[in-house]
């Protein structure tokens, strides 16, 4: 059954603690930081951290306050970097988590360039690196365990359940509190959709989501190309095996070659 | 024909520095080998494409494109008259595509596994694509080359290698498959339309590239013509290098026209003017408009290389810049930034020098130059 995880970014408090869980579970290193003027920290996603949870500075109704968002893979129903893989090393389980598999990857990045949520991140560290990003802990979820960051979070940010479910519970809050929330689910329909969802009371540019994601698959773009080749091989063949024959009748003729 | 009258050494003057390069190319390669791509390039997480793929692999399949176009051009369309410059248009297609196999080797984070994409299929994939046209059209081009590599050596199979039975069915294969690399390397850009500004990313994307990249091959066709026989000292054909004029300024305007016309289709001429990528685009543009009067005008009428020398530079420069603004218009953004490591550059430079030697060691010891045969 596909699984999909509703983010209400209203309810996050920021203690970090799905950061933690994260690491704990995936064994990444941890990685000296330095204060960068905000408490987003790491500040930024890389091959040692699958999550983190940024600071925003947010303004509502001329109130000054904090919002904080989960970043991680959003796991997309039609996966651009998935489509980009040139050896198939990521894939869509039936599950719904983007899968990478280790001993595929060629490190050509193409994924990295690909995703629109920039979100796969490289071993620049490593003489063999892989690419490393969220796995949506399919191993636990194949256990019946909930994702470690859900099973942490102290404030129920994040609701773990089949698809369908998790987008009827979404549009059940925001129909119930309208004046709460903004009327947008992030990934609902960006990219063709991701398993990972995120309702918001503060519009989701002003957080620092990616804006202009088309809502449609995007593999469909680079498909229609390579699924009309056979049809390209044959004209380019025939018309041009036509035109060899025409236009070099006379040079056989002549016996010339 | 084995008896060349160029007596040149292979290597000599300015070919030594080339010849350093390649040897310097060689020592970083090692380095970047034995410490990682993280180590000995500026590649991070926000810009994992950089140098070599833009120069060594984007733009340098761009400026292989001569071989599968002239060689269409002699053996499919019968045109004759460019035969004495397309054994050098295949050879520049074939020592391009085996650098650009280098370059890749050296770009991927896992040499090793390089292989991997031959027994790992995924046919939903543009990279596989890719992979796959590498392999198959450096295989092309080194059948094509097989002619005047056996005439060299004197081997009584170079006759089957240089007959037309050969030569049409293999350049049938060189334009179909240079049609699908050319326009699959657009095509890596489709997945990316709210990434690229849409003065670059359009569903079109595929054939923009292939027709850029016949201006392209065209391009490089006559800057090496006209190089090589200043090199080696023998009178430029004009009625060829005219012919070559009119070829790139032809694919310049319908490659105006598809990419502008698009434009404006679907509404997008207003993001010209919008940030700094309009400036970017108007400055591509510019060198597709000037060069292309340029070549049309000494097309007709062009008594000197010089005269046609310059545009087809200036049509190089312009393609190398669209396929580089493509890659870092979708990678540098929230204030990521990129400038090639000393590494990335040697390794560049060294490849491109490779290629500077491998043709002058051919063009010398190989019936490249002057192919014209007594039955032509």
């Amino acid at each position: 059954m596909e699984k999909g995880v509703l983010v209400d970014l209203t309810r996050c408090i920021g203690c970090r603690g799905c950061q933690v869980a994260c690491k704990e579970w995936n064994e990444r290193d941890v990685r000296k930081t330095t204060f960068k003027g905000d408490f987003t920290n790491p500040v930024k996603l890389s091959s040692d951290c699958y999550t983190n949870i940024q600071f925003v500075e947010t303004e509502k109704k001329g109130k000054v306050g904090w919002s904080f968002i989960k970043n991680q893979c959003l796991h997309c129903k039609e996966p651009a970097c998935a489509a980009a893989c040139p050896v198939g090393a990521l894939t869509k389980t039936a599950q719904g988590a983007v899968s990478y598999q280790f001993d595929k990857c060629i490190g050509c990045r193409y994924c990295m360039v690909a995703c629109p949520f920039d979100i796969p991140k490289y071993e620049w560290e490593s003489v063999s690196p892989w690419v490393q990003k969220c796995t949506f802990c399919a191993e636990r979820i194949e256990d019946g365990l909930l994702p470690a960051c859900i099973k942490t979070c102290p404030t129920e940010t994040m609701l773990f359940d089949d698809y369908d479910k998790i987008v009827a519970e979404a549009k059940k809050r925001l129909a119930k509190e309208p004046g709460k929330y903004v009327k947008h689910i992030y990934g609902l329909e960006e990219a063709g959709g991701t398993n990972w969802l995120y309702i918001s009371d503060i519009p989701f540019e002003e957080l620092g989501f990616k804006k202009g994601i088309p809502s449609v698959s995007l593999p469909d773009y680079t498909w229609s190309v390579l699924s009309s080749i056979p049809a390209k091989v044959t004209g380019f063949v025939a018309l041009l095996s036509a035109v060899a024959y025409f236009r070099g009748r006379g040079s056989q003729e002549e016996g010339s070659e | 024909m084995s008896a060349q009258e160029n007596k040149q050494a292979v290597v000599s003057g300015g070919a030594w520095l080339a010849v350093l390069l390649v040897a310097a190319m060689i020592a970083a390669a090692l380095y970047r080998f034995s410490n990682g791509l993280g180590a000995v390039t500026n590649l991070s997480d926000e810009v994992p494409w950089g140098l070599w793929i833009g120069v060594d692999v984007l733009a340098g399949v761009a400026l292989a494109a001569g071989g599968f176009t002239i060689a269409g051009a002699v053996y499919i369309f019968n045109m004759k008259k460019y035969k004495p410059v397309a054994r050098a248009a295949v050879l520049t297609a074939f020592a391009g595509y085996v650098v650009v196999s280098i370059g890749i080797l050296f770009d991927i984070g896992k040499p090793m596994t390089l292989w991997h994409p031959l027994v790992m299929w995924q046919p939903h994939s543009i990279m596989f694509e890719v992979v796959v046209c590498v392999v198959l059209y450096t295989t092309v081009l080194a059948l094509e080359f097989a002619g005047p590599f056996l005439e060299g050596t004197g081997s009584a199979l170079a006759k089957t290698f240089t007959s037309r039975k050969v030569m049409v069915p293999l350049s049938i294969a060189a334009i179909t498959l240079s049609f699908l690399h050319q326009s699959s390397l657009g095509a890596l850009f489709l997945l990316m339309p709210s990434k690229l500004n849409h003065l670059w990313w359009t569903t079109m994307l595929p054939y923009n590239f292939f027709v850029s990249a016949i201006a392209a091959g065209l391009a490089m066709v006559s800057f090496e013509y006209v190089i090589a026989s200043s090199v080696f000292k023998h009178e430029c054909d004009m009625d060829i290098l005219r012919g070559l004029a009119k070829g790139t300024a032809i694919a310049l305007l319908v490659y105006f026209l598809l990419r502008v016309g698009d434009i404006m289709i679907k509404g997008n001429m207003g993001l010209i003017f919008a940030d700094g990528a309009g400036k970017l685009f108007m400055l591509e543009m510019a060198l597709v408009l000037i060069p292309m009067i340029m070549l049309f005008l000494a097309s007709s009428s062009a008594q000197s290389a010089g005269a046609i020398f310059v545009p087809q530079m200036l049509v190089l420069v312009g393609i190398v810049l669209n396929r580089l603004d493509i890659l870092f218009l979708v990678q540098l953004k929230d204030g990521a930034s990129y400038s090639p490591s000393f590494v990335e550059l040697i390794i560049t430079l060294g490849l491109i020098s490779a290629i500077v030697v491998a043709y002058r060691a051919a063009a010398i010891k190989l019936p490249i130059a002057s192919p014209v045969r007594a039955d032509n």
